[in-house]
């Protein structure tokens, strides 16, 4: 399979209230194109769903929109990423306030080495959102308690993070991100390498969160597309195939390669 | 036939063999007859069996033979000789293998000349004993095993098995050997302290070994009061230290997170250049370039600066130290995952926030471990010191002096002709004790440290 010339997206990539617009966005590992003319917004509060076989691209866009692939020298990008209106890849945006506004949790847990404390309190402290202790302790409860840890953990608050189930740590992972009062929260894969009881407690956790934040997931299970999304956006080979109503998307997709995907042609 | 002849005759015993098994395990197997394990099996055990024994006899032989053969030649020697004593026996023996290795001598026949001729039957015999036993023994293992490749042979079973019990033996050498060198400076030390109490050792602080070495001579008795050399060791050992860790980690840190993939690759094997440059010569460096250095810096500045100062030997030994520290830290850091990294990103963390918040706890008990290693090596670093601190035992802080450490006093007991029994000589061995000790328990508490840390982040 190759890429589709003259491709345009189909279904509904804009909205009327957009927190992130990504217009003709391209990524380039190196000579070597990994996202090709992607445009789709994000809607304030909604939780948008990145789906597509493997390797297509989902986690190179998912990271151009807090511009972690800064991080990879050989990563190149193009186009226009504008958060509320602004384009995040201006020279003059910072990328520290960036990331501290549209967060990310990742495909592993990662916890830091350091106590659950430590782990939640990192952020509010490199970005001096706390001016006491007594303020720091209010963050971290109200972090872990949005992410539904605080219960589990409030007899061990200075054990280490990493000394949790992995389920607890992806949660923690959470906590931590939500600490740092974020806008925006990325989540590439989150529950891939969790089991069922964990998976179903992170779906309901993105459920509540989708009250405060915008959300966007990559995910390679199309239940937990259906289960926590408002709108699915398919990815093929690095171009955006379809976005629409994820119960649209899961019905009645409107093209091909999306409904090869969805019943299980391939991916 | 000699050793070396008999060592090149079982290595190619060993191909041969090795080839002989594989074949004969092929020829039964192409003739349809299922075989327990794989031609090269049967191959490295007939291998196996063909050399190892011949081997371990020429070992053992090579131990026995001498000995055996100077009991044999003791009993001939003249009575007035063995009368004499060990030392006269020892002599007169020398004088016969002298005699006997050599044609010219043999002329000047004499008291010994008979023994000597002895000698020499005897040699040639068992020479040729020796290489009659091998020899066979080659053959036998090699037949014995040869014969015994049937289907069910369990081959593979057997070679794993001798391997391992190589593997063993080798690894026990290593631990024999330490435990060894342990007993003798065990042994020595405490010849030691029955001259001179422990407590003058380890709590004197004078320390001047000079001692009479015959009782016409005028000389001190010697003191050995050792503790201005622990001072000089961890004055010195600090100086290389405080410019050793903050200069390694901090390259260490350039390199792993800084610099470009081609700066990093000019700039890692360029650093562990000066881990390859011999000691001596940071030695002399040392003593004619540093030291002068600092003693006209310190005059200008009104100080008084002794030419042979620590200053001058921890610097130096702190640069020679520095790719230790850099080049293991690099390594932990490197192995730091990089979704920590990612992670603290994510949050909006700086590069440095992530550096000294995230990245270097995570590798603290590697970089610790690092560290550790290099104060070992401060501590037991000789040449620069004997170089350029000088041999003075001054007690003393102050790192313009010169000072002295328990290495190279080592060194200046046991150069030159000694006594074994005198207390200068066996000091030397107390010192070395001392080492061992220190060095020992820095590692412990270096992996105390290290598995404390996965204990927790695990
Ligand atoms: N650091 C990198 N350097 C070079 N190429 C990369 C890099 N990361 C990703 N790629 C390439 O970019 C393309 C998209 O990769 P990406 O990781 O975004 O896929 P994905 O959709 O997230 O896949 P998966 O579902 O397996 O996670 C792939 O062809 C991949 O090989
Ligand atoms: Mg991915």
């Amino acid at each position: 399979m190759s890429i589709i010339e003259n491709h345009e997206t189909v279904g509904t990539p804009f909205c009327s209230n957009p927190k992130l617009s990504a217009r003709d966005v391209g990524v380039f590992y190196g000579d070597k194109q990994a996202i090709f003319d992607v445009s789709l917004d994000i809607g304030s509060n909604e939780v948008i769903a990145l789906i597509g076989p493997s390797g297509c691209g989902k986690s190179t866009f998912l990271r151009s929109l807090n511009r972690m692939n800064d991080t990879i020298d050989i990563c190149r990008v193009t186009g226009e990423i504008l958060l509320d209106g602004e384009n995040i890849y201006d020279p003059k945006v910072d990328v520290v306030p960036l990331r501290a506004t549209v967060g990310m949790v990742f495909q592993k847990p990662n916890p830091f080495p350091k106590s659950i404390y430590d782990n939640i309190s990192y952020g509010p402290r490199i970005h001096g959102l706390a001016s006491s202790r007594v303020d720091l302790d209010e963050i971290v409860e109200r972090s872990l308690q949005r992410a539904g840890l605080w219960t589990e953990v409030k007899d061990r608050l200075h054990s280490p993070g990493t000394g949790l189930s992995g389920g607890q740590q992806q949660r923690l992972c959470i906590a931590r991100t939500i600490a740092v009062e974020p806008e925006v929260i990325l989540m590439d894969e989150p529950c891939s390498a969790l089991d069922p009881i964990a998976t179903a407690k992170i779906e309901e956790l993105i459920d509540e969160l989708r009250e405060n934040y915008t959300i966007a997931i990559v995910t390679h299970s199309m239940q937990q597309a259906a289960r926590v999304s408002q709108r699915t956006a398919y990815f093929h080979l690095g171009q955006l195939i379809e976005v629409n109503n994820t119960d649209m998307v899961f019905t009645t997709p409107e093209h091909q390669l999306t409904e090869a995907y969805i019943t299980g042609r391939f991916g | 036939m000699t050793y070396s002849t008999l060592l090149i005759a079982v290595l190619i015993a060993l191909g041969g063999a090795y080839l002989l098994g594989r074949n004969r395990a092929r020829t039964l197997s192409s003739q349809g007859i299922k075989m327990h394990s794989l031609a090269t099996h049967y191959g490295a055990l007939v291998a196996l069996w063909t050399t190892l024994p011949p081997l371990l006899i020429l070992l053992l032989w090579a131990l026995l033979e001498p000995r055996v053969i100077d009991l044999i030649l003791t009993a001939q020697l003249p009575d007035s000789i063995r009368a004499g004593g060990e030392a006269e026996i020892r002599l007169a023996l020398s004088k016969v293998y002298n005699l006997a290795n050599d044609s010219d001598l043999m002329g000047q026949q004499g008291l010994l000349g008979p023994v000597a001729e002895h000698l020499q039957a005897l040699q040639a015999r068992v020479t040729l004993l020796r290489g009659g036993v091998i020899m066979s023994l080659l053959l036998l293992g090699g037949a014995l095993t040869w014969r015994r490749i049937q289907p069910d042979l369990r081959a593979r079973s057997e070679v794993e098995g001798i391997v391992r019990i190589l593997l063993f033996a080798s690894s026990a050498i290593a631990v024999l050997t330490t435990l060894g060198i342990l007993a003798s400076v065990l042994f020595e030390s405490i010849l030691f302290f029955q001259k001179v109490p422990v407590t003058e050792f380890l709590f004197g602080t004078s320390w001047s070994p000079q001692v009479a070495l015959r009782a016409d001579q005028s000389g001190s008795s010697g003191s050995f009061g050792a503790v201005p050399l622990f001072t000089g060791t961890l004055l010195i050992s600090a100086i290389a230290m405080a410019i050793a860790v903050p200069v390694g980690l901090m390259a260490a840190i350039y390199l792993s997170e800084y610099a470009t993939p081609r700066v990093r690759q000019l700039a890692k094997p360029a650093l562990e250049v000066l881990a390859g440059i011999p000691t001596v010569v940071y030695g002399f460096f040392a003593a004619l370039t540093v030291a002068p250095v600092i003693r006209g810096l310190g005059e200008s500045m009104g100080l008084e600066v002794s030419s042979e100062s620590a200053l001058a030997a921890g610097l130096v030994m702190g640069i020679m130290i520095i790719p230790f520290v850099s080049s293991l830290s690099d390594d932990v850091i490197n192995a730091v995952p990089q979704s920590l990294r990612d992670g603290s990103y994510g949050l909006g963390a700086t590069r440095s926030e992530t550096i000294r918040q995230v990245v270097i706890p995570a590798a603290l008990p590697g970089i610790v471990g690092a560290v550790m290693l290099a104060v070992s090596r401060a501590i037991g670093e000789t040449m620069i010191v004997a170089m350029a601190a000088g041999l003075a035992a001054n007690l003393t802080a102050n790192p313009l002096d010169s000072v002295t450490t328990v290495t190279v006093q080592i060194v200046t007991l046991l150069v030159g002709d000694q006594e074994f029994d005198s207390p200068k000589t066996l000091a030397a061995f107390a010192l070395g004790l001392v080492l061992f000790v220190v060095t020992l328990a820095l590692n412990y508490v270096a992996l105390k440290i290290v598995q404390k840390y996965r204990e927790q982040y695990d």
